[in-house]
Formats: structure tokens, C-alpha cells, sequence
């Protein structure tokens, strides 16, 4: 079953951060759709929008592995199923 | 993107700093069809109905969590008025009942279940008495069990027997757990026109109108609310009534997504979404705060009432588009200790007794979670409660009062009772005496309002 969720990276710019996001999604076979990426004063905020399917990698499961990545980058990553945003901004 | 940026961080930001959560997922259970003669039978039917029912609760909760970043942070199981189920066993009194739900609630993984309830605000039948005299040990010797007990509605008036009488197990629950402060009457509320679907403890208990299992979801929000205040310091009420209505709206949203996909998930029907904002002791997550960030001092100060009152209806005007199924107490919750910014204020002195009283006449709830000194008269606790029974029944509103006189505490010191319960200052009551009148008993009729047909 696919489903799409919404990633958003947060922290201090540094060298490979999107191939590192990059890489964890290409090797659970998610699906990137969309890119939106801006730094500010050095922070860095990017927000990708991923068809996850879910026969082969879970939402938790995907950020548990992104967990890991964020860790070493010193970076916050979220992964949330893209409903609680539809819910919260669209009627 | 089909999202704006924007968008997506202020979910984000509501989530990660302004402590936007679910506040409670709780499984409304009938154990009507448990009913047994035979005490033990009654127990073990109970038992199990309560496993089967929601024996998944916790997991799926876990689940949703996950799957949408957002924290559901209880689960609880409401059933039937234990009261009405045990009525026709062979027990002399229910506190094995209460025992087997404290049980079931711990083997399943639940923080707490409701539902240790009697409805007598016309009067008692045997199965009420019962219950209500066996509430003080219920609560005593059990860790998870909530106790509620409907003693006034718009429709009946005022049961100033039973007012009485809950008054003196608020006293016995309390000095059954002094070594906690009298931390049982945190579990035991004595209400009027009490909601069949609220999925609030202490209150929560599943209605006979109800099917015979539903879901029920309680949103949170205060700090959301009130940082979103803080952002705009001088726009004019209507515009802060604007603002308030639209982050209810999207606080709202979020319980009937999570309600939605549990109750499918469980299989059971989706019951209702209660838009209250229900304050913590964490820092910021207050509703005395919301008071504040609209422009006074101190929440307690003359103007409290009134931006009660705007808060109040803003959150259900935004909340009702939100969802298809509004229910339960839905609106501002005023619970002392469970909320900083309301202990600081009668830390300060702002905030007294009699002021609480008139902002309940203007939200959701009664005085809750008001500590008081522990040697407070049992007829001044009836005369409290009677007092909020008749703004609720009068004003054909829901109103729980949760009083709790300390143990051994007097004016100024503290009771402390830990997690969501929070800690708080003990209040000075009145010191003139109600006992002529609460002591002549019977029943204060239902107002001439309450003639609509």
C-alpha cells in the first residue's frame, strides 16, 4: 500500500545533507515527489514531499533510520503520513 | 507542493514547541449485556468484555503516533454506570467490581478507566447507594480507577441529599489518602448534567444512549492558543475571537483525523471529538495564560470572566466546523493544579474561590482540582458543590466539581500530587456556615427553564 508523507529536515547548513536524506529514502525505495529547500542565516529547512510504500518500509520505520542520519548530521528530521497536514490546512 | 511551507512548519512548530497533542483517545465500553446475578460472574464478564474490547487500544495508539508525528498521550476506557450494572448481583457492596476494572485497566495497558458511576439526581435506588458508599475504598485500593456521580440536571434540579452525601465521601476519600494529600478526590467528581460521551477523566463514564462500543477523542492545545496570541499584542477582541476560532478549527481537525482512523482501526464506531483545550502543568500549556496573553495582568484580575467567556465560545465556534461530531464537556478547562500559570495566580492572590466560581459560568467545566484546607466542614464542601451544581443546572450547562480538602493542609501550604494532576496551593474557603441549609436535604426543583416541551 503507498502512501505519501512529508519530510522536513531542520538544523545548521553543512556539506550532504540532501544526499544524505537522499540516500536512506533511495535505499527503502521511497519515492521523492517534491523538493522545497531554503537557508536561512545558515539553518538550514527542507521539506520533501515521498510516496512511501508501505509493503516495504513503514512511516516509523523510515524515521528511525532518518533518526540515525539526523544523529550524525546533528539535524531534526520528521516523517509524517501527509493526512495530518491535509486535515489541518484544507476543508 | 500541494502544501505551502509555511504550512508545514506551523504544524510542526504546534506539535514540537507549542505542545500540541492529543490529550486522550478513550474506548467507551457498555458492559451491559455482563449483567450477572452471581457477583463473581458479573466480574469475570466484566473482565473480559473490557480485554477484548480494547485490548488493542494501546497499540494503535502507538501506531498513530508514529505514523503522524503528533503525541497521543493517554488512553483510557470509559463503561457503563457501574452502578446500574452491579444492581442486580448478589454484592453488598462494588468495590470488587472496582477492582476488576482497576485490573483489566492495568492489563491492558490504560492510564486510567471511568465509569464507577451513579446518575441519582432525582434520588437512589439501591444499586446507587451502594455504589456511592463503596467510592472511598474504590478509590483507596485501586490505582487507575476514576468515580463520578451525577447529582444535579436542568431538567431535575438539585439532589441536595446526595450533594450531602458525596460531600462526606469527598471527605473520606481524602483522609483515606492523606499520605498522597488527598490525592483520591483527584479521581472522584461530583457533577451535573453530566455528558454520556466525555472522554475526560475523571468524568468519562459510557452512556446508555451509546452503542455498545465507541471511540472518543480529547484534543489539548492552551500553548498553541495562547503563542498564537502572543504573536498579535494589539489587535481588537473580535480579531483575537478570529484567531482563537481559527486555531481551534485546526487543533480540532487533529482529533478528528486521529478519532477517524483509531476507530477504524479498532473496528468500533467513531464517537465524538471534544474540543476543550485541557491545560498541563508543563510550562506555557495553561489556560491562565491564554487569560494573560489576551491582556490581564494576572488571570483572576477584574476582565478574567469576560475573556473566559470570549475563549470559551471562540474554541467551540472554531472547533464544531472542524469536526462532524462534536461532544463531551468541549470548551476551556480551569483545573487549578493541573495548570501553572492558574497556580500562580492564586499564589499571587489573583485568583480566589469565588472568582473560579463565576468562570465556571462562562466554560465547560466546575471547580476542579481546588485544593481546599483539610479541615474544611463537611457541609461547607456540600455548600461549594451545591453552589456549582446551580450555575451549571440553571445555566443548562455541564459542571464537574473536583474539591480536594487536604489532610493535615491549611491555608498556604501545598498539596502535591505528581504527573498531569500537578501540585497545588490550598485555597482559603469561607469560613461562615451553610450547615442549617444543606442539613434540611431534599431536592431543589428544576428551574421554570427546564419546562420547554
Amino acid at each position: 500500500m503507498k502512501g505519501k508523507a512529508i519530510v522536513t529536515v531542520l538544523g545548521k547548513d553543512r556539506v550532504g545533507i540532501v544526499a544524505g536524506v537522499s540516500r536512506v529514502l533511495a535505499e527503502n525505495n521511497v519515492n521523492i515527489e517534491d523538493i522545497n529547500q531554503t537557508i536561512m542565516q545558515e539553518f538550514f529547512t527542507m521539506m520533501m514531499l515521498i510516496t512511501v510504500d508501505e509493503d516495504i518500509i513503514s512511516i516509523a520505520s523510515l524515521q528511525e533510520k532518518l533518526n540515525a542520519l539526523a544523529e550524525e548530521l546533528g539535524l531534526k528530521i520528521t516523517v509524517q503520513h501527509e493526512d495530518i497536514f491535509r486535515y489541518m490546512h484544507r476543508i | 507542493m500541494w502544501l505551502n511551507t509555511e504550512e508545514i512548519k506551523e504544524t510542526i512548530e504546534m506539535i514540537q514547541e507549542q505542545r500540541l497533542d492529543i490529550r486522550t483517545i478513550t474506548m467507551g465500553i457498555s458492559l451491559r449485556d455482563c449483567i450477572d446475578p452471581d457477583g463473581d460472574k458479573l466480574a469475570k464478564n466484566i473482565y473480559r468484555k473490557i480485554a477484548d474490547s480494547a485490548g488493542k487500544l494501546v497499540d494503535v495508539a502507538g501506531a498513530l503516533q508514529k505514523k503522524y508525528g503528533i503525541p497521543i498521550v493517554n488512553k483510557r476506557v470509559s463503561v457503563s454506570p457501574i452502578a446500574a450494572i452491579a444492581e442486580s448481583s448478589d454484592l453488598d457492596d462494588y468495590v470488587p467490581i472496582a477492582k476488576v476494572l482497576d485490573q483489566a485497566a492495568h492489563d491492558i495497558n490504560v492510564d486510567f478507566i471511568g465509569g464507577f458511576t451513579a446518575l441519582v439526581q432525582k434520588g437512589m435506588t439501591p444499586g446507587d447507594t451502594k455504589l456511592i458508599d463503596s467510592i472511598p475504598r474504590a478509590i483507596s485500593e485501586t490505582e487507575r480507577l476514576c468515580s463520578s456521580v451525577n447529582v444535579a440536571s436542568s431538567k431535575a434540579g438539585i439532589n441536595m441529599d446526595a450533594v450531602l452525601k458525596m460531600a462526606e465521601v469527598v471527605k473520606e476519600t481524602a483522609e483515606r489518602t492523606a499520605k498522597q494529600d488527598g490525592i483520591g478526590c483527584a479521581k472522584l467528581v461530583v457533577f451535573a448534567n453530566i455528558p454520556e460521551d466525555n472522554p475526560f477523566m475523571a468524568g468519562a463514564y459510557h452512556g446508555f444512549g451509546e452503542p455498545d462500543k465507541v471511540i472518543n477523542v480529547g484534543i489539548s492545545g492552551p500553548g498553541v492558543v495562547r503563542a498564537t496570541l502572543e504573536k498579535y499584542l494589539n489587535i481588537d477582541l473580535l480579531r483575537v475571537a478570529e484567531l482563537i476560532k481559527q486555531t481551534a478549527f485546526k487543533i480540532t481537525r487533529m482529533g478528528e483525523l486521529i478519532g477517524r482512523e483509531s476507530a477504524a482501526m479498532l473496528g468500533v464506531k467513531p464517537g465524538v471529538v471534544d474540543l476543550s483545550l485541557a491545560p498541563t502543568p508543563t510550562p506555557g500549556d495553561s489556560v491562565a495564560q491564554i487569560i494573560e496573553a489576551m491582556g490581564i495582568e494576572r488571570c483572576g484580575a477584574p476582565g478574567t470572566t469576560a475573556a473566559l467567556a470570549l475563549l470559551n465560545d471562540a474554541v467551540k465556534k472554531g472547533g464544531a466546523m472542524a469536526t462532524s461530531s462534536t461532544g463531551g464537556l468541549s470548551g476551556a478547562f480551569i483545573p487549578v493544579s493541573e495548570d501553572l500559570g492558574m497556580v500562580e495566580a492564586v499564589e499571587a492572590s489573583s485568583l480566589t474561590i469565588e472568582k473560579l466560581e463565576a468562570m465556571t459560568a462562562v466554560c465547560s467545566v466546575g471547580l476542579d482540582m481546588v485544593v481546599i484546607p483539610g479541615d474544611t466542614p463537611t457541609e461547607t464542601i456540600a455548600g461549594i458543590i451545591a453552589d456549582q451544581m446551580a450555575i451549571a443546572v440553571v445555566n443548562r450547562k455541564a459542571a464537574g466539581v473536583r474539591l480536594i480538602p487536604a489532610p493535615g493542609k491549611k491555608e498556604g501550604d501545598k498539596a502535591v500530587f505528581g504527573d498531569l494532576l500537578g501540585f497545588g496551593p490550598v485555597m482559603p474557603v469561607n469560613r461562615f456556615s451553610c450547615a442549617n441549609f444543606v442539613r434540611r436535604g431534599g431536592r431543589i426543583p428544576a428551574p421554570l427553564t427546564s419546562l420547554n416541551n
